[in-house]
Protein backbone atom coordinates (compact mmCIF):
# COMPACT_ATOMS: atom_id res chain seq x y z
CA UNK A 1 0.00 0.00 0.00
CA UNK A 2 3.14 2.32 0.77
CA UNK A 3 3.97 1.02 -2.80
CA UNK A 4 0.90 2.18 -4.18
CA UNK A 5 1.00 5.37 -2.42
CA UNK A 6 5.07 6.22 -4.10
CA UNK A 7 3.77 5.17 -7.21
CA UNK A 8 0.56 8.12 -7.13
CA UNK A 9 3.11 10.46 -5.58
CA UNK A 10 5.96 9.77 -8.11
CA UNK A 11 3.96 9.88 -10.92
CA UNK A 12 2.16 13.24 -9.50
CA UNK A 13 5.48 14.59 -10.10
CA UNK A 14 6.44 12.97 -13.25
CA UNK A 15 9.82 11.58 -14.22
CA UNK A 16 12.82 13.56 -13.24
CA UNK A 17 14.93 14.87 -15.11
CA UNK A 18 18.37 12.82 -15.51
CA UNK A 19 21.00 15.56 -14.87
CA UNK A 20 23.87 15.44 -17.39
CA UNK A 21 23.09 11.55 -18.41
CA UNK A 22 25.31 10.26 -21.45
CA UNK A 23 23.96 9.36 -24.17
CA UNK A 24 25.24 6.27 -26.05
CA UNK A 25 24.18 5.14 -29.23
CA UNK A 26 23.94 0.96 -29.60
CA UNK A 27 22.44 -1.30 -32.18
CA UNK A 28 21.82 -4.90 -33.06
CA UNK A 29 21.88 -6.76 -36.01
CA UNK A 30 22.25 -10.60 -36.88
CA UNK A 31 22.64 -11.17 -33.03
CA UNK A 32 25.71 -8.85 -32.84
CA UNK A 33 25.97 -5.60 -30.59
CA UNK A 34 27.33 -2.61 -32.76
CA UNK A 35 29.59 -1.56 -31.10
CA UNK A 36 30.33 -4.56 -29.21
CA UNK A 37 32.44 -1.88 -27.03
CA UNK A 38 30.83 1.69 -25.64
CA UNK A 39 32.49 3.96 -22.87
CA UNK A 40 31.13 6.32 -20.94
CA UNK A 41 32.40 8.46 -18.03
CA UNK A 42 32.34 7.38 -14.47
CA UNK A 43 30.07 8.85 -11.92
CA UNK A 44 27.19 10.21 -13.95
CA UNK A 45 24.17 8.55 -15.25
CA UNK A 46 24.18 6.68 -18.36
CA UNK A 47 21.31 6.34 -21.04
CA UNK A 48 21.79 3.76 -23.51
CA UNK A 49 19.64 4.42 -26.60
CA UNK A 50 19.53 0.98 -28.54
CA UNK A 51 18.40 0.33 -31.93
CA UNK A 52 16.95 -3.95 -32.44
CA UNK A 53 17.37 -4.35 -35.97
CA UNK A 54 16.61 -7.69 -35.98
CA UNK A 55 13.20 -8.98 -36.72
CA UNK A 56 13.37 -10.96 -33.32
CA UNK A 57 12.44 -10.00 -30.04
CA UNK A 58 16.02 -9.80 -27.63
CA UNK A 59 16.62 -9.50 -24.24
CA UNK A 60 19.18 -7.04 -23.17
CA UNK A 61 20.29 -7.95 -20.11
CA UNK A 62 23.73 -7.18 -17.73
CA UNK A 63 24.09 -8.87 -14.44
CA UNK A 64 26.88 -6.40 -12.97
CA UNK A 65 24.31 -3.59 -13.99
CA UNK A 66 21.48 -5.03 -12.87
CA UNK A 67 19.30 -5.04 -16.11
CA UNK A 68 17.32 -6.50 -17.84
CA UNK A 69 14.97 -5.14 -20.97
CA UNK A 70 12.66 -7.01 -23.77
CA UNK A 71 13.05 -4.97 -27.16
CA UNK A 72 10.97 -6.08 -29.24
CA UNK A 73 11.80 -6.71 -32.98
CA UNK A 74 12.89 -4.40 -35.08
CA UNK A 75 12.26 -1.13 -32.82
CA UNK A 76 14.32 0.94 -30.31
CA UNK A 77 14.51 0.67 -26.20
CA UNK A 78 15.76 3.36 -24.12
CA UNK A 79 18.01 1.99 -20.87
CA UNK A 80 18.76 4.09 -17.82
CA UNK A 81 21.66 3.52 -16.01
CA UNK A 82 22.76 4.82 -13.01
CA UNK A 83 26.46 6.50 -12.54
CA UNK A 84 28.88 3.70 -11.95
CA UNK A 85 32.37 3.74 -10.83
CA UNK A 86 35.44 2.72 -13.31
CA UNK A 87 35.08 -0.73 -14.79
CA UNK A 88 33.93 -2.88 -17.41
CA UNK A 89 30.71 -4.36 -17.47
CA UNK A 90 29.42 -6.84 -19.75
CA UNK A 91 26.10 -7.13 -21.27
CA UNK A 92 24.23 -9.56 -23.57
CA UNK A 93 21.38 -10.66 -25.48
CA UNK A 94 19.96 -13.09 -22.92
CA UNK A 95 18.14 -15.34 -26.04
CA UNK A 96 21.33 -15.92 -27.55
CA UNK A 97 23.50 -15.28 -24.82
CA UNK A 98 26.80 -17.12 -26.31
CA UNK A 99 27.19 -14.56 -29.52
CA UNK A 100 25.74 -11.57 -28.97
CA UNK A 101 27.94 -10.33 -26.01
CA UNK A 102 29.11 -6.36 -25.57
CA UNK A 103 31.13 -4.17 -23.03
CA UNK A 104 30.49 -1.19 -20.97
CA UNK A 105 33.96 0.41 -20.53
CA UNK A 106 32.97 3.18 -17.58
CA UNK A 107 36.24 5.35 -16.99
CA UNK B 1 19.47 -27.27 -26.04
CA UNK B 2 20.84 -26.39 -22.51
CA UNK B 3 20.97 -22.54 -22.87
CA UNK B 4 17.01 -22.58 -23.90
CA UNK B 5 17.01 -25.08 -20.44
CA UNK B 6 18.44 -21.87 -18.22
CA UNK B 7 16.86 -19.29 -19.90
CA UNK B 8 13.63 -20.76 -19.26
CA UNK B 9 13.92 -22.09 -15.79
CA UNK B 10 15.85 -18.85 -14.58
CA UNK B 11 12.39 -17.33 -16.04
CA UNK B 12 10.14 -19.76 -14.47
CA UNK B 13 12.15 -20.36 -11.38
CA UNK B 14 10.52 -17.27 -9.67
CA UNK B 15 6.69 -18.60 -10.46
CA UNK B 16 7.57 -21.57 -9.46
CA UNK B 17 8.45 -20.74 -5.79
CA UNK B 18 5.78 -18.15 -5.60
CA UNK B 19 2.93 -20.48 -6.56
CA UNK B 20 4.53 -23.42 -4.50
CA UNK B 21 3.98 -21.23 -1.19
CA UNK B 22 0.87 -20.39 -2.49
CA UNK B 23 -0.31 -24.16 -2.68
CA UNK B 24 1.06 -24.30 0.77
CA UNK B 25 -1.25 -21.48 2.54
CA UNK B 26 -4.17 -22.74 0.40
CA UNK B 27 -3.68 -25.95 1.61
CA UNK B 28 -7.30 -26.30 3.80
CA UNK B 29 -9.16 -24.44 1.80
CA UNK B 30 -11.73 -25.50 -0.76
CA UNK B 31 -11.76 -25.11 -4.15
CA UNK B 32 -8.16 -23.92 -4.27
CA UNK B 33 -7.00 -25.76 -7.04
CA UNK B 34 -9.60 -23.94 -9.67
CA UNK B 35 -8.26 -20.56 -7.91
CA UNK B 36 -4.73 -21.12 -8.21
CA UNK B 37 -5.48 -23.38 -11.95
CA UNK B 38 -7.19 -20.15 -12.99
CA UNK B 39 -4.40 -17.85 -11.97
CA UNK B 40 -2.01 -19.62 -13.83
CA UNK B 41 -3.93 -20.10 -17.05
CA UNK B 42 -4.78 -15.83 -16.58
CA UNK B 43 -0.71 -15.21 -16.24
CA UNK B 44 -0.14 -17.38 -19.33
CA UNK B 45 -2.23 -15.58 -21.64
CA UNK B 46 -1.78 -12.49 -20.19
CA UNK B 47 2.03 -13.32 -20.40
CA UNK B 48 0.99 -14.05 -24.22
CA UNK B 49 -0.67 -10.55 -24.86
CA UNK B 50 2.23 -8.57 -23.31
CA UNK B 51 4.57 -10.68 -25.72
CA UNK B 52 2.81 -9.55 -28.79
CA UNK B 53 2.60 -5.96 -27.74
CA UNK B 54 6.23 -5.68 -25.71
CA UNK B 55 6.67 -3.04 -28.73
CA UNK B 56 4.46 -0.86 -28.14
CA UNK B 57 4.20 -1.31 -23.87
CA UNK B 58 7.71 -0.29 -24.35
CA UNK B 59 7.40 2.83 -26.08
CA UNK B 60 4.64 3.90 -23.70
CA UNK B 61 5.97 6.72 -20.88
CA UNK B 62 8.89 7.32 -22.75
CA UNK B 63 10.04 4.21 -23.23
CA UNK B 64 9.59 3.07 -20.02
CA UNK B 65 6.49 1.25 -20.43
CA UNK B 66 7.86 -2.01 -19.22
CA UNK B 67 9.52 -1.18 -16.31
CA UNK B 68 6.50 1.15 -15.00
CA UNK B 69 4.35 -2.06 -16.29
CA UNK B 70 6.31 -4.29 -13.72
CA UNK B 71 6.33 -1.57 -10.99
CA UNK B 72 2.34 -1.60 -11.18
CA UNK B 73 1.75 -5.41 -11.55
CA UNK B 74 4.26 -5.61 -8.57
CA UNK B 75 2.41 -3.05 -6.21
CA UNK B 76 -0.77 -5.25 -7.08
CA UNK B 77 0.58 -7.94 -6.01
CA UNK B 78 2.23 -6.17 -2.71
CA UNK B 79 -1.53 -5.09 -1.72
CA UNK B 80 -2.76 -8.88 -2.78
CA UNK B 81 -0.56 -10.58 -0.27
CA UNK B 82 -0.57 -8.03 2.54
CA UNK B 83 -4.55 -8.08 2.17
CA UNK B 84 -4.15 -11.53 2.12
CA UNK B 85 -2.45 -11.67 5.43
CA UNK B 86 -4.51 -9.07 7.37
CA UNK B 87 -7.48 -11.68 6.33
CA UNK B 88 -6.09 -14.52 7.53
CA UNK B 89 -5.23 -12.89 11.22
CA UNK B 90 -8.80 -12.28 11.33
CA UNK B 91 -10.51 -15.30 9.79
CA UNK B 92 -7.48 -17.75 9.66
CA UNK B 93 -8.83 -19.83 12.24
CA UNK B 94 -12.01 -20.37 11.00
CA UNK B 95 -10.78 -21.66 8.06
CA UNK B 96 -8.92 -24.24 9.52
CA UNK B 97 -11.44 -25.53 11.79
CA UNK B 98 -14.27 -27.05 10.90
CA UNK B 99 -16.59 -23.62 10.47
CA UNK B 100 -14.79 -23.74 6.83
CA UNK B 101 -18.23 -24.69 5.29
CA UNK B 102 -20.22 -21.86 6.99
CA UNK B 103 -21.21 -19.54 4.32
CA UNK B 104 -19.70 -16.42 5.12
CA UNK B 105 -16.66 -18.13 5.71
CA UNK B 106 -16.93 -19.66 2.68
CA UNK B 107 -17.57 -16.32 0.56
CA UNK B 108 -14.55 -14.76 2.34
CA UNK B 109 -12.40 -17.60 1.23
CA UNK B 110 -12.63 -17.19 -2.07
CA UNK B 111 -12.07 -13.89 -1.92
CA UNK B 112 -8.75 -14.59 -0.20
CA UNK B 113 -8.04 -17.00 -3.22
CA UNK B 114 -9.08 -14.54 -5.34
CA UNK B 115 -6.04 -12.05 -4.19
CA UNK B 116 -3.71 -15.04 -4.17
CA UNK B 117 -5.08 -15.63 -7.87
CA UNK B 118 -3.86 -12.20 -8.59
CA UNK B 119 -0.43 -12.69 -7.38
CA UNK B 120 0.00 -16.50 -8.56
CA UNK B 121 -1.08 -14.79 -11.81
CA UNK B 122 1.07 -11.81 -11.80
CA UNK B 123 4.27 -14.14 -10.77
CA UNK B 124 3.41 -15.78 -14.03
CA UNK B 125 3.29 -13.37 -16.26
CA UNK B 126 5.71 -11.08 -15.29
CA UNK B 127 8.51 -13.76 -16.49
CA UNK B 128 6.26 -15.59 -18.98
CA UNK B 129 6.36 -12.88 -21.08
CA UNK B 130 10.25 -13.01 -22.12
CA UNK B 131 9.83 -17.10 -22.02
CA UNK B 132 6.85 -16.60 -24.48
CA UNK B 133 8.84 -14.17 -26.65
CA UNK B 134 12.32 -16.36 -26.36
CA UNK B 135 10.22 -19.18 -27.76
CA UNK B 136 8.43 -17.66 -30.29
CA UNK B 137 11.76 -16.49 -31.33
CA UNK B 138 12.58 -19.79 -31.83
CA UNK B 139 10.03 -20.96 -33.32
CA UNK B 140 9.61 -18.50 -36.18
CA UNK B 141 13.84 -18.59 -36.67
CA UNK B 142 14.08 -21.32 -39.47
CA UNK B 143 17.23 -22.64 -37.49
CA UNK B 144 17.51 -26.69 -37.45
CA UNK B 145 17.79 -26.31 -33.97
CA UNK B 146 14.38 -25.52 -33.54
CA UNK B 147 13.38 -28.47 -32.15
CA UNK B 148 15.87 -29.38 -29.38
CA UNK B 149 15.72 -25.82 -28.22
CA UNK B 150 11.66 -25.91 -28.01
CA UNK B 151 12.83 -29.87 -26.44
CA UNK B 152 15.13 -27.46 -23.92
CA UNK B 153 12.50 -25.13 -23.50
CA UNK B 154 10.04 -27.03 -22.12
CA UNK B 155 12.55 -29.66 -20.00
CA UNK B 156 13.37 -25.96 -18.32
CA UNK B 157 9.57 -25.32 -17.71
CA UNK B 158 9.25 -28.69 -16.26
CA UNK B 159 12.07 -28.01 -13.87
CA UNK B 160 10.25 -24.56 -12.79
CA UNK B 161 7.06 -26.60 -12.34
CA UNK B 162 9.28 -29.53 -9.94
CA UNK B 163 10.58 -26.60 -7.97
CA UNK B 164 6.96 -25.25 -7.22
CA UNK B 165 6.37 -29.03 -6.13
CA UNK B 166 9.53 -29.09 -3.49
CA UNK B 167 8.37 -25.81 -2.35
CA UNK B 168 4.92 -27.02 -1.62
CA UNK B 169 6.47 -30.18 -0.31
CA UNK B 170 8.54 -28.40 2.06
CA UNK B 171 5.96 -26.28 3.38
CA UNK B 172 3.49 -29.39 4.10
CA UNK B 173 5.76 -30.69 6.20
CA UNK B 174 5.21 -28.52 8.82
CA UNK B 175 2.64 -28.63 11.14
CA UNK B 176 -0.51 -26.66 10.94
CA UNK B 177 -0.69 -24.72 13.77
CA UNK B 178 3.27 -23.57 12.66
CA UNK B 179 2.22 -23.13 9.35
CA UNK B 180 0.25 -20.50 9.65
CA UNK B 181 2.93 -18.66 11.34
CA UNK B 182 5.88 -19.70 9.02
CA UNK B 183 3.56 -18.75 6.09
CA UNK B 184 2.47 -15.33 7.62
CA UNK B 185 6.02 -14.51 7.78
CA UNK B 186 6.75 -15.85 4.10
CA UNK B 187 4.37 -13.69 2.32
CA UNK B 188 4.70 -10.57 4.84
CA UNK B 189 8.52 -10.85 3.06
CA UNK B 190 7.66 -11.97 -0.13
CA UNK B 191 5.23 -8.81 0.11
CA UNK B 192 8.44 -7.00 0.99
CA UNK B 193 10.69 -8.18 -1.58
CA UNK B 194 8.00 -7.38 -4.14
CA UNK B 195 7.45 -3.58 -3.01
CA UNK B 196 11.36 -3.38 -2.93
CA UNK B 197 11.66 -5.02 -6.85
CA UNK B 198 8.89 -2.53 -8.00
CA UNK B 199 11.16 0.55 -6.02
CA UNK B 200 13.77 -0.51 -8.22
CA UNK B 201 11.55 -0.74 -11.60
CA UNK B 202 10.78 2.88 -10.50
CA UNK B 203 14.02 3.99 -10.40
CA UNK B 204 15.01 2.58 -13.66
CA UNK B 205 12.58 4.65 -14.95
CA UNK B 206 14.00 8.06 -13.30
CA UNK B 207 10.48 8.05 -11.87
CA UNK B 208 12.37 7.60 -8.13
CA UNK B 209 15.33 9.50 -8.45
CA UNK B 210 15.26 10.16 -4.07
CA UNK B 211 17.74 8.30 -1.96
CA UNK B 212 18.83 5.82 -4.87
CA UNK B 213 22.46 5.55 -3.33
CA UNK B 214 23.47 1.74 -3.21
CA UNK B 215 24.03 1.31 0.71
CA UNK B 216 25.97 -1.73 0.09
CA UNK B 217 27.29 -4.33 -2.11
CA UNK B 218 27.10 -8.18 -0.79
CA UNK B 219 27.76 -9.00 -4.47
CA UNK B 220 31.55 -10.85 -3.39
CA UNK B 221 29.20 -12.60 -0.41
CA UNK B 222 26.28 -14.00 -2.32
CA UNK B 223 25.54 -12.61 -5.90
CA UNK B 224 21.79 -12.17 -6.65
CA UNK B 225 22.53 -13.61 -10.31
CA UNK B 226 23.37 -17.07 -8.81
CA UNK B 227 20.49 -19.48 -7.98
CA UNK B 228 21.12 -19.31 -3.78
CA UNK B 229 21.15 -15.57 -4.25
CA UNK B 230 17.61 -16.00 -6.93
CA UNK B 231 16.10 -17.62 -4.59
CA UNK B 232 16.55 -15.29 -1.92
CA UNK B 233 15.66 -12.93 -3.62
CA UNK B 234 12.23 -13.96 -4.55
CA UNK B 235 11.52 -15.20 -0.87
CA UNK B 236 13.04 -12.55 0.86
CA UNK B 237 13.71 -9.87 -1.67
CA UNK B 238 17.46 -10.25 -1.18
CA UNK B 239 19.05 -7.66 -3.55
CA UNK B 240 23.27 -7.40 -3.52
CA UNK B 241 22.87 -3.71 -4.17
CA UNK B 242 19.70 -2.18 -2.34
CA UNK B 243 19.28 1.40 -2.83
CA UNK B 244 18.50 3.54 0.22
CA UNK B 245 14.77 4.01 -0.90
CA UNK B 246 14.45 0.38 -1.66
CA UNK B 247 15.58 -0.40 2.11
CA UNK B 248 12.65 1.86 3.33
CA UNK B 249 9.92 0.60 1.00
CA UNK B 250 10.89 -2.80 2.01
CA UNK B 251 10.82 -2.22 6.10
CA UNK B 252 7.76 0.38 5.54
CA UNK B 253 6.08 -2.97 3.78
CA UNK B 254 6.81 -5.05 6.98
CA UNK B 255 5.77 -2.11 9.39
CA UNK B 256 2.37 -1.77 7.45
CA UNK B 257 1.65 -5.29 7.40
CA UNK B 258 2.48 -5.67 10.94
CA UNK B 259 -0.25 -2.69 12.28
CA UNK B 260 -2.80 -3.48 10.11
CA UNK B 261 -2.51 -7.63 11.26
CA UNK B 262 -2.55 -5.86 14.91
CA UNK B 263 -5.48 -3.35 13.62
CA UNK B 264 -7.32 -5.90 12.12
CA UNK B 265 -6.71 -9.20 13.22
CA UNK B 266 -8.99 -10.84 15.87
CA UNK B 267 -7.74 -10.74 19.51
CA UNK B 268 -6.45 -14.54 19.75
CA UNK B 269 -4.57 -14.11 16.43
CA UNK B 270 -2.20 -11.90 18.32
CA UNK B 271 -0.01 -13.99 19.06
CA UNK B 272 0.82 -14.77 14.83
CA UNK B 273 0.86 -11.03 14.54
CA UNK B 274 4.00 -11.08 17.16
CA UNK B 275 5.17 -13.56 15.29
CA UNK B 276 5.98 -11.34 11.75
CA UNK B 277 7.86 -9.22 14.11
CA UNK B 278 10.41 -11.64 14.68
Amino acid sequence: MFAAAALLAVSATGPANAQSATEIQLSYKDKKFDPAEITAPANTPIVIKLRNLDAKAMEFESKPLKIEKVVAGSSDATINVRAQKPGRYEFVDEYNEKVARGTLVVK
Amino acid sequence: MIAALIIVFREVFEAGLIIGIVLAVTRTVRHRNQWIGGGVLVGVLAACLVAVFAGALSNLFAGMGQELFNAAILTIAVVMLTWHNVWMARHGSELAGELRAAGQAVVDGSKSLLALAVVVGVAVLREGSEVVLFLYGVVAGSDDSALSVALGGFVGLALGALICMLTYAGLVRIPTRALFATTTVLIALLAAGMAAQAAAFLEKANWLTAMDNVVWDSGWLLSDASIPGKALHTLIGYTDQPTAMQLIVYVAILAVTFVLMRLYGAPVKVQAAAAVRG
